[in-house]
């Protein structure tokens, strides 16, 4: 990268509520250093100035689910030295990927009075299933304090400090007594790190909103929740929420008949 | 916590704690024991106040953990932890005991050698950079209610940290400084095997003061043995009596009681060998199709010391910071050589910390890695348990191997 040049940071929008991109935004104390370090030439939830690629780091948000987004992100990809997913949607397919399990036209009929203006997919899928991707950050939404980790990464030329281990460690490094021990169905785990293991600090089991860790083993967790009394619905549902169409969580979803 | 009590600057030089000499015996100070009340046991935690931050077993979330604590109150009186291999329960009990349970789910690792520690932060200026030590400050720790386990656990981890060229010197210091409270158990745990390991449940050496506590329906008190000479002294200016006869057979018997109460055994005998030629026995692929690979067994270890260190910068290219935080052999990255990890299966990773802890640790440190106190059995969310392990593969051993699969 030329030195003296500022790197231009692009922020892109696909299937998604807008929550990761905002965590940009939200990085209030931060938010004036990183428009010195880096040139925002695209990102129109900040600024309606947008300048033409190419561009050295492009952030994209959302999942896959029109056949316009499926050509649109071949172009993002072009345009973008470095692409990096943020988000559950971009990472694992989102929320609306429940309409995977389903028939999308049954979705489409109930939500919509007039359903044939609608076209879109069978299937959401993440931003992986159609372009090479540099990095992904997890999670629904994203921690804004690793976003800015990731950032500033990839201006030092560093990998990004950012652990892949299951929510556990990060329970034991707060200090919050182990809800799953204690008799309470949790996904921390089998679920990725990131979030800083809130809601077992609040005495709940986790959501699994950062998706799987890198070894999840889906099965034996499966099983620990029966013994605590889950019913396969119970599980079902748990994995199906923000990362339903993660490859682990899809499949031991599956395996939960009623 | 409150901050005075987290980590402060690591720039002390260090030497050995006081309380355990660098080969594990007890230093000579023993001094007639003697017997407090309650009201006694608040005077101590009065007199370590003036000096230290106070840490003792509490209540909270479910459990009794080891925070801050002022006031006899806090203690976790009537209560009792009802453990087994993934499950802990609190309960009642039908007197009001201080210490009638077993170990909590972190031990003083967390505070000897914490979780997250900033190693140095660097500020680049019109010379280049500058590298600072963290310029946090803390008080002494003084830890009351520590297991005879977790006395061993800490000497094993001062040879981890403080032996050879190269000692932490955070460590030492906090270490050196900690005054500590032993308890002996009158309860064992459903998960504990200290008999097994040799490490309990009677606190042998290693602690300034420890206590028994004699409760039956006549009495409520402490019989408190000395074992440092800060321990004397601070003993000296409490409301106490000289112990007679009768307070050293009830301790005695306490702690009879204990050592017959196990939750698990784990056969030693052979243990090196045993898991240094089983490298590719079929246990290890059976313990990794229920193996989590979360690491929480490895977090909640008192002895497990491994850390990774990871380097922060920030946007503006102007301070960039170290940070030390417990690692564990169940992550990929924690075997991470260029271009992948060594152990990507379960099985390789799990082999690793078992064999570790029980036979290359004395290999590397000259003990086992294993004090017996149940932790790991406990804490982990599907119950695997370390001496049913290491039984099964003593039951079979007869696959062989030194060098297993990744
Ligand atoms: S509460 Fe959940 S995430 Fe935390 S240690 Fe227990 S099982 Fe793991
Ligand atoms: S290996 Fe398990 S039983 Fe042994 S010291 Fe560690 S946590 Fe305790
Ligand atoms: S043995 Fe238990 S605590 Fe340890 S990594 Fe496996 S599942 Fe987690």
């Amino acid at each position: 990268m030329d030195r003296d040049r500022r790197p231009r940071l692009a922020v892109w929008k696909f299937a998604s509520c807008d929550g990761c991109q905002l965590s940009l935004l939200d990085c209030e104390d931060e938010l004036l250093t990183l428009a010195g370090a880096v040139e925002i030439a695209n990102f129109p939830e900040a600024s309606s100035a947008v300048l033409e690629g190419p561009y050295d780091l492009s952030l994209v948000e959302g999942s896959i689910t029109t056949a316009h987004d499926a050509e649109r992100i071949l172009k993002v990809r072009q345009q973008s030295r470095h692409l990096v997913t943020i988000g559950a949607c971009a990472t694992s397919g989102g929320i609306q990927a429940l309409r995977n399990f389903a028939d999308v036209n049954d979705f489409v009929a109930a939500v919509y009075a007039s359903p044939h203006y609608i076209s879109t997919l069978a299937t959401s899928t993440p931003i992986s299933a159609h372009v090479t991707v540099d990095y992904e950050l997890h999670g629904c939404p994203i921690n804004k304090e690793q976003l800015i980790e990731l950032i500033s990464a990839f201006l030092a030329g560093r990998k990004p400090a950012i652990a892949a281990h299951s929510v556990c460690i990060e329970c034991k490094q707060r200090g919050t007594v182990c809800v799953m021990v204690q008799g309470q169905p949790c996904l921390g785990p089998v679920t990725h790190a990131g979030c800083g293991a809130i809601c077992p600090a609040y005495r709940r089991g986790c959501y699994g909103c950062y998706g799987p860790m890198e070894t999840p083993n889906m099965a034996a967790l499966g099983r620990e929740w029966r013994t605590l009394g889950a019913s396969p619905r119970d599980i079902r549902r748990a994995l199906q929420t923000f990362n339903a169409a993660a490859e682990p969580f899809r499949k031991e979803s599956e395996a939960h008949a009623d | 916590m409150s901050e005075d009590c987290r980590n402060r600057a690591m720039s002390q030089n260090v030497s050995e704690p006081a309380t355990t000499s660098s080969d594990g015996t007890a230093l000579p100070v023993r001094a007639a024991a003697a017997v407090i009340s309650r009201d006694g046991l608040q005077a101590l935690i009065d007199a370590l106040a003036a000096d230290h931050c106070v840490l003792g077993p509490t209540v909270r979330d479910g459990a009794i953990v080891y925070d801050e604590i002022a006031k006899l109150s806090q203690l976790p009186a009537g209560w009792t932890d009802n453990q087994d291999a993934g499950r802990y329960r609190l309960e009642r009990r039908a007197d009001d005991a201080l210490f009638g349970f077993a170990v909590g789910p972190e031990s003083w690792k967390r505070f000897l050698h914490p979780p997250v520690e900033t190693l140095w932060t660097a500020r680049r200026d019109n010379d280049g950079f500058s590298i600072e030590a963290p310029s946090v400050t803390r008080r002494k720790f003084a830890f009351i209610g520590v297991r005879a386990c977790e006395i061993h656990a800490m000497a094993i981890q001062d040879k981890v940290f403080l032996a050879g060229a190269y000692a932490d010197p955070g460590y030492g210091s906090r270490r050196r400084d900690a005054f500590i409270v032993a308890v002996n158990c009158a309860e064992a745990g459903g998960t504990c095997f200290c008999v097994s390991m040799g490490t309990g449940p009677q606190a042998e050496s290693g602690f300034d003061l420890a206590l028994t506590e004699l409760h039956d329906g006549s009495r409520h008190d402490f019989l408190v043995e000395v074992g440092s000479d800060e321990g004397a002294s601070l003993l000296s200016r409490l409301p106490q009596r000289r112990a007679d006869d009768a307070d050293l057979e009830a301790a005695a018997a306490v702690i009879a009681q204990t050592r017959s109460q196990m939750g698990r055994t784990l056969d030693t005998d052979g243990i090196k060998d045993l898991l240094q030629t089983n490298a590719n026995h079929p246990r290890w692929d059976d313990v990794a199709a229920r193996c989590l690979t979360c690491g929480n067994c490895t977090m909640v270890c008192p002895t497990c010391f491994c850390t990774t260190v990871e380097d922060h910068s920030d946007l503006a290219g102007a301070t960039a910071e170290r940070v030390r935080k417990w690692d564990s052999c169940f992550t990929l990255d924690f075997s991470y050589l260029h271009g992948g990890s060594v152990r990507q299966s379960g099985s390789a990773r799990y082999r690793q910390w078992i064999t570790h802890k029980l036979a290359s640790w004395i290999d590397q440190f000259g003990t086992s890695g294993c004090v017996g106190c149940g932790r790991c059995i406990t804490w982990c969310p599907v119950g695997i348990d370390i001496t049913e392990e290491a039984a099964a593969i003593r039951a079979h051993p007869t696959s062989g191997g030194q060098h297993g699969g990744t």
